[in-house]
């Protein structure tokens, strides 16, 4: 293993994992929770990435988030607007704001289709004139991914228990009782699109400022890449409580990333990365109705083997 | 009290699959009654239903909740004071929620205060739906972190029944809601809502198929055809009515025999 993986490699894995958790987590909340596949996480991931990148630029680094997140929050409620009270099919909001979100993007990276942030101070460069001695130099990075995430992932296991969380949750998983019990689902997933949208360009931004660049492209595929990691996850964890998924998701993205060092190691090519990502989904996904299917049939080849050799042994009687 | 005037619908206008649904439906409850309905297959039972709890916009006529015109009032704003139990027992409860949480989410109605959308379910709460749930004597009281699709369909009926009625609705719609169990557990759910409505004196509509519980259940008998109510007896005259008697009258008004396929004479 450790010719394969060196600790750089394993390190920059997990800090890719970490970022990418968070649109994972966006994902678990608007597909898994809400049970509506939001198409405009593409757009808004870098459309978190952009405005971070624009506000990062003018110095103004930690402000970055939350103007991503706001942002994040417009985009999501554009989406939930559009399905909520003007009757559009919920892929297709997804979609037609996607759409929409490349051209806003383009003009807050002011009609650039990439901006670099070399010159200008991030929040990892900020922790870096901080935690630049002793055994964590090489650490600093990852440490601030993970205390972002982690925080990320206790607010929001919080809030999915709070009233307002119970509701969102309720909405997704039973609309006949949602209607009959006082809660008005049209609100509920505004709210759940708003604060999922919010996870993802916070995650835009963050990767924003981590590889230093921002790209028009760069959100390209994110719906597959944060699905992959959010069915990896539950295969991980399957059972238990919200805590415990989200932990699973958190887990999914970093195991996604491994696979995709794995397959870089193994001198796959950075253009191919994209069908490879496709096939890790498409492998996530179906293996456990594979699994399923395999108990299915090693039951039944234990099954005919007992028959025939009852079989057998009635005839030689 | 509810006031239905004069209330029709029809579905599909001007296409040929154009339907009456309910025909000038007209009735009163005062507070505290329990009327059941009975009515042959698509007699407009269940759009009635519908109507109140507001899953559609009636096309003629006014619906009146205790003074209150509801007739274009939002589904979940009447869902505050009006408790509904489908059939199916599937819909009154989310199955990948817990027990607790979903009596939590049941408990909301009862909160009118806008800041307690980010408060938890409190320790005090917990220990009122545990007790709720003794009652029902299902066991379920050990089960709170349990997620609810994992319960039968009869603890899940019977938590429906608890969540729709842990804040007293105002009016509370029974929509052949123990048809789909077993009959040992459909006659607990019966008992246990017979018991919860007297006790508490709701205000109550059931539809049912069973013609026993439509004389036995309630002080009103409503009968239904063809998005009308044919047949409306109370009172001594009620009492003195048998099952042949309600078929006959059926027959009488109707101009048609009771044609229900899941219709149940007997007990």
């Amino acid at each position: 293993m450790s010719t394969i993986f060196t600790l750089s490699i394993l390190r920059s894995a997990l800090e890719l994992g970490c970022i990418y958790a968070l649109v994972a987590l966006a994902l678990f909340l608007s597909f898994r929770i809400l049970n509506i596949a939001d198409l405009s996480t593409d757009g808004c991931f870098t459309l978190g990435c952009a405005v971070g990148a624009m506000v990062t630029l003018s110095g103004h680094p930690v402000l970055a988030f939350f103007a991503a997140m706001g942002a994040g929050i417009c985009s999501g409620f554009v989406t939930a607007f559009l399905q909520t009270r003007m009757g559009v099919p919920s892929i297709l909001a997804g979609i037609i704001v996607n759409t929409g979100l490349y051209t806003v993007n383009i003009a807050v990276m002011d009609f650039s289709s990439n901006v670099n942030l070399f010159a200008c101070d991030t929040i990892f460069s900020l922790a870096k004139e901080k935690l630049s001695y002793g055994w964590y130099a090489d650490w600093y990075k990852l440490l601030i991914i993970l205390a972002i995430v982690i925080i990320t992932g206790v607010l929001l296991s919080l809030f999915l228990n709070t009233r307002l969380g119970l509701s969102i949750r309720a909405t997704g998983d039973n609309e006949y009782m949602v209607r009959a019990s006082s809660i008005n689902p049209l609100f509920m997933i505004t709210v759940g699109l708003c604060a999922a949208n919010a996870l993802t360009a916070l995650s835009g931004t963050l990767l924003g400022q981590y590889q230093k660049s921002c790209d028009i492209n760069l959100g390209t595929g994110m719906v597959t890449i944060a699905l992959a990691s959010l069915i990896i996850g539950e295969t991980l964890v399957r059972k238990g409580g919200i805590p415990r998924k989200i932990v699973g998701v958190i887990l999914g993205s970093c195991l996604y990333r491994f696979i995709v060092a794995l397959a870089l190691r193994m001198n796959v090519p950075a253009e191919a990365l994209k069908l490879v990502s496709a096939i890790i989904v498409a492998i996530a996904i179906a293996f456990p109705y594979l699994k399923e299917k395999s108990t299915f049939y090693r039951q039944r080849g234990i099954h005919r083997r007992i028959c025939r050799k009852e079989e057998s042994a009635n005839v030689s009687h | 009290m509810l006031v239905i005037d004069s209330v029709s619908k029809t579905f599909n206008p001007g296409t040929v699959n154009e339907k009456k649904a309910l025909d000038n439906v007209s009735l009163t409850l005062e507070d505290g009654d329990f009327a059941t309905i009975v009515g042959s297959n698509g007699a407009g039972k269940s759009t009635l239903f519908h109507a109140v709890t507001g899953n559609f916009f009636v096309d003629d006529g006014r619906i009146v909740l205790d003074g209150e015109d509801i007739t274009y009032c939002k589904e979940h704003m009447r869902s505050k004071a009006i408790g509904h139990l489908f059939q199916d027992p599937l819909k009154g409860t989310a199955p990948h929620m817990t027990i607790e949480e979903n009596m939590a989410l049941a408990y909301l109605r009862a909160s009118t205060k806008k800041h307690a959308y980010f408060s938890r379910i409190s320790g005090n709460e917990k220990k009122k739906f545990r007790e709720q749930l003794a009652l029902l004597d299902m066991g379920l009281e050990n089960r709170m972190k349990q997620p609810v699709g994992l319960l039968s369909g009869g603890q899940r009926q019977a938590l429906t029944l608890l969540m729709a009625t842990m804040v007293t609705p105002r009016l509370l719609l029974l929509d052949e809601h123990t048809a789909a169990l077993d009959p040992a557990t459909a006659d607990k759910v019966l008992a246990l809502t017979e018991k919860i409505i007297a006790e508490r004196k709701i205000t109550c509509l059931m539809v049912t198929h069973n013609m026993h519980q439509a004389l036995s259940l309630g002080n009103r008998t409503l009968m239904m055809d063809g998005g009308r109510i044919v047949f409306h007896v109370s009172g001594e005259e009620r009492k003195k009515l048998t099952i042949e008697d309600l078929l006959e009258q059926f027959k009488a008004r109707a101009g048609k025999r009771l044609d229900n396929d899941r219709i149940l004479l007997s007990k």
